[in-house]
C-alpha cells in the first residue's frame, strides 16, 4: 500500500517536472502507439461509407437507403453517412483514411468465427490460439518497462493480444481497476508451471496497476455514452506515466437485423463524437503523431436489407485510420455491387491482414510475415514510415 | 458392474508387457492416502468436503476408482427436475422466418430466458449430485461434441444434446458418437443439413475427424470430401425436430475412406473411424489433459489407448486405467492443472459447504469467467489451462472469492442493489437477480472448521490447496480470515 503512494507521488513529479511524457523517449517503435476500435456485431459498410453515385445502392435497399442529398460527400462516389459529421474536419485536415472493400477469402458469416479469424489473422478455415497483436509482442517486445503490452476496454475477451504470453491487460474504466487490482499480490516465481503462468499474470496486473493513473485532468469533453467512456478510459491510459504499445476498445450494438436507420445513425454519431474526443484528448497529450487510430469488425453487412429493415451478416466492409501520421483519403475497393457471390455478399478488396501488415511494418518496423503466416499488401497511408 | 471391472482389470494388466502386471500387483495392497484422496478427488470431483477425502484415504487406487465410476448415475437419477418446456415443439424455422420483428425479440427473449433455465439446472445439478464424476464427464464430452445455443438456437435441441451426452457420460463412446451424428443439435451446429449430393457442406465431416475423433495428421483432404459425400442426406425434420435421413440428396456413388472404398454411408464411416486405434488414442489423450497432466506421456497413451479400443469404447474402461495409472498419483502431475471457472465455482461451494439459494449468480459467474455453459466458443470447445487466466478472469476469480467468504457483512449492501428497482431492462433485472442470490449465500466457517477437524493453517492447506502456499500466511490468521488468504492463494487456483 504504502509502495503505491510512493509510486503515485513520484510519478505525479515525474510527470510535473520533465516534458512532456519523459518515458516515451526510451519507448523506441512502441513510442507509435496503435487504438483498436472494434465496431462489435458488424458494422454495415454501406451505409457508412455509402456509394451515393451507384443506383444499385438504391435499389437494393428501397428502404434504408441513405439519401444522395444527405450524404457527406468524399468524392464523386463514396460519401460518409451524415452521423458521421464529427469525422468530416479530420477528412477535410487529411487525417483520415477511409479504407473500403476490406475482407478475407471465403469469408465465415459467423460472428464467433469471423472475429476470431480477424482476432488470430487466421485464414478462413485455420485455427490459431493467439492474437496478431499478442504475436508481434512475442516477436518484437514492448519495453518491460510499460505498463502492459496492450490494454483491452471493455470486454473480458482479449482479442487480438490474447495469448502468446503477451501482457494484456483489460478494463473498464481505470480507477475500478486499481480498485480491483488490490486482489493481486506481487510474488516470486514458482517451479509449477501452472502456477507460474497464475503468478505471471498476477505480475502484469500489479505493473500495470503502478503504471496506470486515473488522475489526469482533461480538457476535453467526453460524450456521455458507452463509446464516449471507454474513449475516456483510452485516454487516461495514454497520459499515465508508463506506456503500453496498443489499446483496443470495443463498441457493441453493429449487428442491426432489423430497423437499422434510427439505430445505425445513434451508433455512428456515437462512433464520431467518440473518436473526435479522442482526437482533442490525443492532442491534449500531445501523442496525436504518435497514435494510430483503426477500426475493424467480424464482417460488413449484406447490401440487399432484409424484410425488417435491416440487414444479415455480409462479408466486405469499409474502415478507418485515422491519426497525425496518416495519409487522409480514399484507399481500397469501392463496393462492386454487380459482382455480389452467390449468397448475395461483396467481393474484397483489400485483406484485412494488409492492414495489419501496414501497422506492422510501416508503423512498428516489426517484419510481418512470420507474425501474419505469409506476405501482405502494404498500404501507402502514412506519411512517416518506421524502418 | 464388479464382473464388468475385473474383466476390465485383467485386461488391462494382461495387456502388453510383464512390468505393468507388476505394477499393478505392488500398487493394489496400498491405500492412496489422504494426499491421494484429495488428488483424486479435486480431479474428478469437483473438490470434496473432508469426511470424502478421509472415506476415500482408506481404499486402494482400484477400489477408489470403482467407487468413483459405480456412483455414475443417468438421466433416471437427477436431483433437480428439468425445466418445463424441454418437450414441447421447436418452433420451426420457417414459422421463425415469417415473425415480425417484435415476435422475432420476444422469441429471442424467450430463448435467452429458457437458455438461462437451462444453465441454471445443469448448475443445480453439479452443485448437488452425489456424482460429481458424472457432471465432469457430461461437461467433458459437451466440451468435445461442441454445439452453442449461439447458433442451434432452440434451447430444446440444446437440452436433448446435453441428455445425450448425460446418457453416454461413462457408456460407451462409440454409442455416443453414432447418436450424437443424427442429433438435430449437432445437425444444426455444424451444417449437416447443407450438405446435399453434388453440393456438399465438408463442416461436419472435417470437425468429426479433426476434432471428434482421429485428430489431425491422420487423415487427408480427399477423406474429408469423402466423408462429406457419406452423409450426405443427414438432416432434420423441420415440423418434427428429428432427424431425418433425406435419401433423395443422398450421395450413392462409390466413396473411400481412409482406405476402405465402398458406397458408404455415414455410419459406415462412423466404424470406420472406431476401427481405428488413433481415434481411441485421441481421446486418451484428451482425457488425460483432463483428469491428469497438460502434457499426456505418448507410452501410456498407447496402452490405455489399447485398453479402451479393446473395450470396444467403454468410457468406464479407459477411466479407470488412468484412474489406477501411477502418472495419475504421480507426484509431478499434483497441481499441474488449472481449474475450470467450473471447477473453481462449484468446487468451492461444495468443498466449503456452502448454502446457497437461486444459483443464477454461479450460472453468471462461470461465464464471466470464461466458460458459458451451453456456448463454448466455437467447435474446438474451450481451450482450457493457462488460457482460463488472463488479467480480467484472475481478478474476478479473486473478487468472486472474496465476496463469498464475506457474504455476511456484504449481505446488507447487496440486498439494497437487489432492492433497487430505479433501472428497468434485462441487464438490470439479471443484476438484482444475481445479488439477490449472492445475498443467499451463506457459510458458516466455524462449523466447517470444527466439522473438519482443522483449525491450524497447514492442516487447512492440506485439504483445500493442491499444492504447498505460495504465498506466507500471516501466524496469527485462523477461522473465517485463514479461509479467505487460503483461497487467495495463487495455489488455490490450481488442481
Amino acid at each position: 500500500m504504502k509502495r503505491r503512494d510512493f509510486l503515485r507521488t513520484a510519478g505525479a513529479a515525474a510527470v510535473v517536472s520533465i516534458a512532456p511524457l519523459p518515458v516515451f523517449a526510451n519507448a523506441g517503435r512502441y513510442g507509435n502507439l496503435l487504438i483498436l476500435v472494434e465496431l462489435k456485431g458488424g458494422n454495415d459498410g454501406l451505409n457508412t461509407v455509402v456509394p451515393y453515385a451507384d443506383d444499385q445502392y438504391y435499389a437494393l435497399r428501397p428502404r434504408i437507403a441513405i439519401a444522395r442529398d444527405q450524404v457527406l460527400q468524399l468524392n464523386g462516389a463514396a460519401g460518409l453517412h451524415p452521423s458521421l459529421a464529427p469525422l468530416m474536419p479530420l477528412w477535410q485536415a487529411r487525417e483520415l483514411a477511409v479504407v473500403q472493400g476490406v475482407g478475407y477469402p471465403s469469408a465465415n458469416l459467423s460472428h464467433f468465427r469471423s472475429i476470431e479469424i480477424w482476432d488470430t489473422a487466421s485464414k478462413s478455415n485455420e485455427y490459431l490460439q493467439d492474437g496478431w497483436l499478442a504475436r508481434a509482442f512475442s516477436q518484437a517486445p514492448a519495453p518491460r518497462s510499460f505498463a502492459a503490452d496492450a490494454i483491452v476496454v471493455g470486454g473480458a475477451e482479449m482479442g487480438p493480444a490474447a495469448g502468446g504470453g503477451a501482457r494484456t491487460i483489460a478494463l473498464t474504466d481505470t480507477e475500478r481497476f486499481l480498485q480491483q487490482a488490490k486482489f493481486a499480490v506481487p510474488a516470486a516465481q514458482a517451479q509449477n508451471a501452472a502456477l507460474n503462468h497464475i503468478l505471471r499474470v498476477e505480475h502484469d496486473i500489479v505493473q500495470a496497476a503502478r503504471g496506470l493513473n486515473a488522475q489526469h485532468a482533461f480538457r476535453t469533453v467526453f460524450p456521455q455514452t458507452g463509446f464516449g467512456n471507454a474513449v475516456r478510459t483510452a485516454s487516461q491510459v495514454v497520459a499515465s506515466r508508463a506506456g503500453v504499445a496498443a489499446i483496443r476498445l470495443s463498441f457493441n450494438g453493429f449487428d442491426t437485423h432489423s430497423g437499422q436507420q434510427g439505430t445505425h445513425a445513434r451508433l455512428l454519431t456515437n462512433l464520431a463524437d467518440g473518436l473526435a474526443a479522442l482526437k482533442s484528448a490525443l492532442l491534449e497529450l500531445n501523442r496525436w503523431d504518435s497514435t494510430l487510430v483503426m477500426t475493424y469488425a467480424e464482417f460488413g453487412r449484406r447490401p440487399r436489407e432484409n424484410m425488417s429493415g435491416g440487414t444479415d451478416h455480409g462479408t466486405a466492409s469499409a474502415h478507418f485510420v485515422l491519426g497525425g501520421q496518416v495519409k487522409g483519403g480514399l484507399y481500397g475497393l469501392p463496393p462492386e455491387l454487380a459482382r455480389l457471390d452467390g449468397n448475395g455478399n461483396l467481393p474484397f478488396g483489400v485483406d484485412f491482414r494488409d492492414m495489419y501488415a501496414t501497422v506492422l511494418e510501416h508503423w512498428w518496423g516489426v517484419g510481418s510475415s512470420t507474425i501474419l503466416g505469409g506476405k501482405f499488401a502494404l498500404l501507402d497511408m502514412l506519411k512517416q514510415k518506421v524502418v | 458392474m464388479r464382473y464388468w471391472l475385473i474383466a476390465t482389470l485383467m485386461l488391462a494388466a494382461g495387456l502388453p508387457a510383464a512390468a505393468n502386471v507388476a505394477t499393478a500387483a505392488t500398487t493394489t495392497a496400498a491405500t492412496i492416502g489422504y494426499e491421494g484422496a484429495r488428488h483424486l478427488l479435486a480431479r474428478t470431483s469437483f473438490a470434496a468436503p473432508v469426511s470424502e477425502v478421509e472415506n476415500f484415504s482408506r481404499l486402494t487406487r482400484e477400489q477408489a476408482s470403482n467407487k468413483l465410476l459405480s456412483w455414475s448415475q443417468t438421466a433416471g437419477a437427477l436431483s433437480s427436475p428439468a425445466p418445463s418446456w424441454v418437450n414441447e415443439p421447436v418452433i420451426v424455422p420457417r414459422r421463425l422466418r415469417e415473425m415480425s420483428t417484435e415476435e422475432r425479440q420476444a422469441t429471442q427473449r424467450m430463448f435467452n430466458q429458457r437458455g438461462m433455465e437451462m444453465r441454471a439446472w445443469w448448475m443445480q445439478q453439479m452443485l448437488t449430485t452425489p456424482s460429481p464424476l458424472t457432471e465432469k464427464m457430461v461437461l467433458f464430452w459437451h466440451n468435445h461434441f461442441v454445439s452453442s445455443t449461439q447458433k442451434v438456437r432452440q434451447p430444446q435441441y440444446m437440452y436433448r444434446q446435453h441428455m445425450l451426452l448425460r446418457r453416454h457420460a461413462l457408456g460407451n463412446f462409440g454409442e455416443m458418437l453414432h447418436e450424437i451424428a443424427r442429433d438435430p443439435a449437432m445437425v444444426v451446429y455444424l451444417d449437416s443439413a447443407s450438405n446435399r449430393k453434388g453440393r456438399p457442406n465438408e463442416n461436419f465431416a472435417r470437425e468429426l475427424m479433426e476434432l471428434f475423433t482421429l485428430g489431425e495428421g491422420y487423415y487427408t483432404e480427399s477423406d474429408v470430401k469423402e466423408t462429406a459425400r457419406a452423409f450426405t442426406g443427414w438432416s432434420i425434420d423441420p415440423e418434427r425436430g428429428e432427424f431425418l435421413f433425406r435419401a433423395a440428396v443422398h450421395d450413392d456413388g462409390t466413396k473411400t475412406v481412409l482406405g476402405k472404398a465402398g458406397n458408404l454411408d455415414g455410419a459406415a464411416v462412423l466404424d470406420i473411424l472406431l476401427a481405428h486405434p488413433r481415434t481411441a488414442e485421441f481421446i486418451v489423450a484428451k482425457l488425460w489433459r483432463e483428469f491428469i497432466s497438460p502434457n499426456p506421456d505418448p507410452v501410456e497413451v498407447r496402452r490405455i489407448g489399447a485398453i479402451f479400443h479393446g473395450s470396444r469404447y467403454d468410457i468406464r474402461a479407459a477411466l479407470n486405467a488412468m484412474l489406477t495409472s501411477d502418472a495419475f498419483y504421480d507426484a509431478r502431475n499434483r497441481a499441474s492443472l488449472i481449474k475450470s471457472p467450473v471447477d473453481l465455482v462449484v468446487g468451492t461451494l461444495r468443498q466449503f459447504q456452502f448454502t446457497t439459494g437461486d444459483v443464477q449468480p454461479f450460472v453468471v459467474t462461470v461465464a464471466q469467467l470464461g466458460q458459458n455453459l451451453f456456448a463454448p466458443p466455437n467447435v474446438k470447445g474451450w481451450p482450457g489451462g493457462e488460457l482460463w487466466i488472463n488479467s480480467t478472469t484472475l481478478l474476478a476469480r479473486k473478487q468472486f472469492l472474496d465476496r463469498i467468504f464475506r457474504a455476511d457483512e456484504a449481505r446488507p449492501a447487496m440486498m439494497l442493489v437487489a432492492a433497487d428497482t430505479s433501472k428497468g431492462g434485462a441487464a438490470a433485472e439479471a443484476r438484482q437477480r444475481f445479488m439477490r442470490g449472492m445475498a443467499e449465500i451463506s457459510f458458516d466457517s466455524e462449523r466447517w472448521l470444527r466439522q473438519s477437524g482443522r483449525t491450524d493453517a497447514g492442516a487447512v492447506a492440506r485439504l483445500v490447496l493442491a499444492t504447498s502456499p505460495h504465498n506466507t500466511l500471516p501466524g496469527d490468521a485462523a477461522g473465517l480470515e485463514l479461509i479467505r488468504r487460503m483461497t487467495q492463494d495463487p495455489a488455490y487456483q490450481l488442481k
